[in-house]
């Protein structure tokens, strides 16, 4: 596992630009591989479009307690990126206004912004149909302050989505660090006993499922088949719903396959499973990324990749829904990880 | 040609067809139904697949089904038991045929 973030290594790749860099060149600037805008102009679906807005991301901060060795965000307990009362006094006027029926609160660890609490109460009064917090499991039981965040959470009644990359000890933790595997049991089993997961309830905790390697992920209704019955065979654990999610070639991850010699295989891995109806219904479609420091970006990724959206409002103090709606959507080639075979977007695979 | 197997010929399986669409095509049609998910679970074929590759020792094969059970969360050590499934086969079908070197013996020697 990765012990630091790539800013704090002083690696290159903690510069977007130079990840940019490597997305464009290489196999896509010699023409072995066609670039995504080529790809998708094929079908006549150049240039990318937003519709209406109906999931609102909000990214409070880069720190977290992990150092997850594929992390797309970097985060890690160096990063001091961390979103203040007031962007979030900000992000709260427009929650109440949004026409979006989502709103999904990510990082790094959300619960370890010290604002993390009094946010999700103020954003929980706005009348948001789906409010997702998500958890990485382990913050849970990372520190004696944070033990009681399963009844934060049911309090508030939010939708719980965690990582777990697999149901056996070794390849979790291989991916996610030493004792994660063990921490995230736990924590999973006390939100079941709050009534999180169980069958017909209606407090949601739905599993994210990202590979531990250069490949692709497995069909999603297989995996979570198969990821349901061994958790509830080894821990009697009940969760709803899996969310086979593709790993983007960008941040950590991007440093693992070009350190791991993956890279060019595993953009031809994407390119060869290109779906053009995964492009039909992509996130960035319908969803608005805002950053720790107000920004607005199309996804999670391209925040990560300094990529602001196309729209005269690029702050969440210009917010205007309206005037974001149908805005082109910024790509590059790391866009292939959301429309390779059946999609992955934050909510799993789309087509 | 400086090798017989290359990694990257893999990614050219499919451009079989250009010679012959027909034959090629039908192959693809069928290798693709076999692979469904039917009275075996897709995760159960790949790991015979696996199993197989090692055993016709293709190292194409062994590429794709170590990469397709990754994607299916099979773990190493279930990778590791079906190719000694295979292993067990292969030098059982060799000691087997220690009967047939018994029956020669018992029938020549004196």
């Amino acid at each position: 596992m990765a012990q630091t973030s790539l800013q704090k290594r002083h690696s290159d790749l903690a510069e977007s630009n130079r990840q940019l860099e490597i997305l464009s060149g290489g196999i896509f600037a010699n023409g072995e591989l066609e670039t995504f805008k080529s790809k998708i102009s094929q079908t006549n679906q150049f240039p990318l479009k937003a519709k209406k807005l109906e999931i609102l991301q909000i990214n409070v901060g880069y720190m977290c307690n992990q150092v997850c060795e594929h992390c797309h965000v970097d985060a890690g307990p160096d990063r001091k990126e961390i979103m203040t009362k007031e962007t979030m006094q900000e992000c709260i006027e427009v929650i109440k206004n949004t026409g979006a029926h989502t709103l999904d609160l990510t990082g790094g660890a959300p619960e370890m912004n010290p604002n993390f609490r009094w946010f999700v109460e103020k954003a929980s009064k706005a009348g948001i149909k789906d409010f997702i917090v998500r958890s990485n499991l382990t913050i849970i039981r990372a520190n004696k302050k944070y033990y009681d965040l399963p009844d934060f959470f049911k309090k508030h009644n939010i939708h719980v989505i965690s990582s777990m990359p697999h149901w056996t000890r070794g390849k979790t933790d291989k991916q996610r660090g030493d004792g994660v595997f063990d921490k995230s049991i736990k924590a999973l089993q006390e939100l079941n006993e709050r009534g999180y997961g169980m069958p017909g309830s209606d407090l949601r905790l739905d599993l994210v499922y990202n590979p531990s390697g250069a490949f692709l992920p497995g069909d999603q209704a297989a995996m979570e088949k198969d990821f349901k019955k061994a958790l509830l065979e080894d821990f009697n654990i009940r969760f709803h719903n899996l969310f086979a999610i593709t790993n983007l070639p960008i941040a950590r991850f991007l440093d693992y396959l070009v350190a791991s010699e993956n890279y060019e295989d595993y953009m031809y891995a994407l390119v060869d499973a290109y779906n053009p109806a995964a492009v039909e219904n992509v996130m960035c479609t319908n969803t608005l990324s805002i950053s720790w420091d107000g920004y607005l970006f199309d996804c999670d990724f391209n925040q990560m990749l300094e990529l602001p959206v196309n729209s005269k409002a690029k702050h969440i103090s210009q917010y205007n829904e309206e005037l974001l709606e149908g805005r082109n959507i910024v790509i590059s080639q790391h866009c292939y990880g959301c429309t390779a075979g059946s999609g992955s977007s934050c909510q799993g695979t789309v087509a | 040609m400086s090798n017989y197997y290359d990694d990257k010929d893999l990614r050219k399986f499919g451009k079989i067809t250009e010679w012959n669409e027909e034959l090629g095509n039908k192959f693809f049609d069928y290798y693709s139904e076999v692979f469904k998910e039917g009275a075996l679970t897709a995760r159960e074929k790949s790991l015979i697949a696996l199993a197989v590759a090692h055993t016709e020792q293709c190292p194409y094969c062994i590429d794709a089904y170590t990469k397709d059970g990754l994607q299916k969360a099979i773990t190493k050590e279930e990778m590791m038991e079906a190719i000694h499934v295979g292993a067990a086969i292969k030098s059982g079908a060799t000691l087997v045929h220690g009967v047939q070197m018994m029956n020669k013996v018992n029938k020549l020697d004196l």
